[in-house]
């Protein structure tokens, strides 16, 4: 054995050197995963949890229609039952949280019902649309129509 | 938004507004290519006993490594987080061809290269020891690691395990360009890289642009040291690289038939670019420049006998030429692949920032750092033949 | 689980435990599935997908806008997380459909084929969440990655911004954040749907084109969508294994 080495030892020393550099790495390696890495797959599992943590903007309608009942009612039989009150009405969680003071400000009464009714022909065929000018010039389309139930009133 | 707008043609998807990979990225390939190639050509003379290449075996392997230690540098800087980079070794994703190359870029240069270089200079770096003084003579000492072993039977040693190491080497300089080939060819949502011909290709062109560039740098090195260059030497590593370029470009072209020949949905849009946005990169610098030029200027040599000189100077241009061609080579592939949209439906433009972090002027200094490198090497390595080796 | 779940109580805070119960609640009344109240939240009971019915989307752009909004996607450069495309496919050339974008819709879109022969359409765009994603295949480090409950997920302090995955993606769903430099997309807003909540999108469409689903849960109105329909998904000979169902979709799209 000690023959074998003889005249090697200069490699030995390299060898070394690169042992030494592995069990660093490794331990260098246990010391930089993350926590939770690998847990349900190849990645952090907290960061499942920095993802939920983003805050919700849009609260939905189930919780519009809780203090709002007197519109959900009017909505209820109309044609504009099924769409969210924030389609129009924009993100308002800070509102139903109770967080914000500010009264939401009402939509525009032309504007918004032309972005979804103006007449386009890339539109589905079934969907109701109208040619704003030769409709109703100007002024707002709730002169005529209720918005939450928008049959003629 | 308007100004990214400008050059855009036909519909492509919001998200392709911003070209993903720039000039860095074309870099990338390109120089560890060349560490690839020039390896390659170095471990002829060691495996394959092939004497008349001999005088550039050091030159060849401090070539590779040069350009080795600067390989990873556009990766890193093009990176949105540089800092983050060290995840690649720590959580490396099995399925991400991306992050085994870290694992191979280090094998190759740790356990390759630098030791290869180790052995093959462990005489010199002895001597140069005992010859010098003060932080010199520390500085060849730890690169000696303090052994001063350079016995008949130490440096037989040595010899063996250096040839085991280039037989390792050499697969290995195949993986590590193949590889890069890979990260490119495997993906399935671009139609330009996708193909299996990619690494294949990628490994010849390493190939050719490393062979070029050693006979580029072994002639500008003997006019710089005004040493005589050894002209078997240089008919043997040009012949070396006609051959690889015939290989290299029959790959190429069989690649294009093949993808001119099948015409898939994605033929229409990438046969487009490659008459408009592509045709001055792809067909005038990368075939007809880069390319069949230079072959051609090979097997003139070939085939006519031309004096030393005039052998010298048709190599050296063609030798400059081939690595213009092979950058355009990666160029056409990592801007070409992004110039069209993935809906076929439209192209965009590559601009090019001057100043910015991954602008042109990072990537001259890029492209120079190697060659600083280079000669930092060569002072503390010297690759030069010694008198008493020229005598013998 | 539990132990999260606490904690991300105490985190999120009353409203958002309220506003799940009621979106809970308030779906089991639509749906008529009491089950949905979420009590808390198991990955692995769900398995999420998504359907698109390009018969019902009127390119109003309500979804490009809501979405920018919840998940505080940057206006300029005109990224996206969702995006709605407007086909015009000429009968005389159906391979080369005339496709355009404006703003990804943001805006809607003002009349462009009005009179010309042909037929128009939009398609709403947006992360296929791929159950065999390349994205995910692709990134080098674990910092995308799919889910338990199958959402193609970014680990935003881990990405190291390599855009390997951006490559990858066939559709073009991702996109480096300029104010981050890690890759952005869809969440399927993970962190309304793990709250009871739908997705924005889905919250504003106006007429129901949009529909998240869970396919795990065998009340979800989406096996009924997926039986009653003749449905399509994006690039099949990808293999990307996309959970975005399309009806209606027409063979120009790309």
């Amino acid at each position: 054995m000690r023959h074998f080495f003889e005249h090697k030892e200069h490699l030995v020393r390299m060898a070394v050197l690169f042992v030494v550099g592995i069990l660093a790495f490794v331990v260098f390696r246990e010391i930089m995963v993350p926590a939770g890495f690998g847990e349900y797959g190849h990645f952090r599992a907290g960061a499942l949890d920095d993802v939920r943590a983003h805050p919700v903007k849009y609260a939905g309608q189930a919780t519009c229609v809780q203090c709002h009942t007197d519109i959900a009612e009017q909505r209820a039989q109309g044609k504009h039952a099924h769409i969210g009150c924030e389609a129009c009405h924009g993100p308002l969680a800070t509102h139903a949280e109770g967080k914000s003071d500010e009264v939401p400000t009402k939509p525009d009464p032309r504007a918004t019902c032309l972005r979804c009714h103006t007449q386009n022909v890339t539109k589905p065929k079934t969907f109701p649309q109208i040619v704003p000018a030769e409709h109703s010039a100007e002024g707002p389309c709730t002169a005529c129509h209720q918005a939450h139930s928008p049959s003629l009133s | 938004m308007h100004g990214l707008m400008q050059g855009v043609q036909g519909y492509i998807y919001p998200d392709e507004l911003e070209l993903q990979w720039g000039v860095l990225i074309v870099l990338y390939p390109y120089i560890t290519g060349l560490v690839a190639g020039a390896f390659i050509l170095a471990s002829l003379e060691r495996v394959f006993k092939v004497e008349a290449v001999k005088p550039t075996y050091r030159l060849a392997l401090l070539t590779a490594l040069a350009f080795l230690l600067v390989a990873p540098l556009p990766l890193q800087l093009h990176l949105g987080h540089p800092e983050r980079s060290l995840e690649m070794y720590f959580t490396p994703h099995t399925t991400s061809a991306m992050a085994m190359f870290g694992f191979v870029y280090l094998w190759y240069l740790m356990a390759v290269l630098v030791l290869e270089i180790w052995l093959d200079y462990r005489k010199d770096i002895v001597l140069m020891w005992k010859a010098s003084t003060g932080l010199k003579a520390w500085m060849y000492k730890i690169m000696a690691l303090g052994s001063d072993d350079i016995s008949e039977r130490a440096l037989l040693t040595d010899d063996k395990v250096g040839h085991f190491i280039t037989i390792v080497g050499i697969p290995s300089a195949f993986l590590l360009h193949g590889y890069v080939g890979f990260i490119f060819g495997s993906v399935k949502a671009n139609p330009w890289w996708s193909s299996p011909m990619m690494p294949v290709v990628f490994l010849f062109s390493a190939i050719v642009s490393g062979i070029a560039l050693v006979l580029v740098m072994y002639q500008f090195t003997a006019w710089y040291k005004r040493l005589p260059v050894r002209m078997d030497c240089l008919d043997t590593i040009a012949r070396y690289l006609m051959y690889a370029f015939i290989i290299d470009f029959s790959l190429e072209m069989l690649d294009l038939l093949h993808r001119i020949y099948e015409a898939d949905e994605s033929f229409k849009s990438l046969d487009f670019m490659v008459h408009t946005r592509l045709y001055f990169s792809q067909i005038i610098l990368q075939i007809i420049l880069g390319t069949l030029l230079p072959i051609g200027m090979l097997a003139l040599a070939q085939l006519v006998k031309l004096t030393d000189k005039a052998r010298q100077g048709l190599y050296a241009a063609a030798g400059l030429l081939t690595l213009v061609g092979i950058f355009a080579m990666r160029w056409n592939v990592v801007i070409g692949g992004q110039l069209f949209s993935k809906s076929f439906l439209g192209y965009t433009t590559y601009k090019m920032d001057l100043v910015s972090r991954e602008g042109l002027l990072p990537s001259i200094v890029l492209m120079i750092l190697p060659f600083v490198i280079l000669a930092v090497l060569v002072r503390i390595l010297p690759p030069w033949p010694s008198a008493e080796d020229e005598a013998a | 689980m539990d132990e999260t779940r606490r904690d991300f109580l105490l985190k999120t805070g009353k409203f958002i435990v309220l506003s799940a119960a009621a979106a809970g609640a308030w779906e089991a009344v639509v749906h008529g599935q009491p089950d949905r109240v979420p009590e808390a939240y198991r990955l692995l009971d769900h398995w999420w997908a998504f359907t698109i019915d390009i018969d019902k989307c009127i390119g109003c752009g309500n979804c490009v806008y809501a979405c920018k909004k919840e998940n505080d996607v940057p206006l300029e450069p005109q990224f996206s997380r969702t995006w709605v495309e407007r086909y015009h496919v000429n009968p005389d050339d159906m391979e080369h459909p005339e496709v355009d974008s404006p703003d990804g819709g943001y805006f809607g879109f003002p009349e462009k084929y009005a009179g010309q022969d042909g037929k128009n359409f939009f398609v709403p765009k947006m992360c296929n969440h791929c159950a065999t994603s390349p994205c995910v295949q692709v990134c080098p480090v674990g910092a995308t990655f799919e889910s338990p409950d199958g959402v193609v997920l970014v680990d935003k302090s881990y990405c190291l911004g390599c855009r390997y995955c951006v490559q990858a993606c066939p559709y073009g769903c991702r996109f480096i954040d300029p104010r981050t430099s890690t890759v952005d997309k869809c969440t399927l807003c993970y962190h309304r749907i793990t709250k009871g909540l739908t997705t924005a999108c889905c919250e504003v469409c106006p007429t129901g084109a949009r529909q998240l689903g869970d396919l795990k849960n065998p009340n979800d109105p989406i096996h009924a969508f997926l039986r009653d329909h003749k449905v399509q998904i994006l690039k099949p000979q990808m293999a990307t294994g996309a959970k975005c169902y399309y009806n209606g979709l027409d063979g120009s799209v790309r």
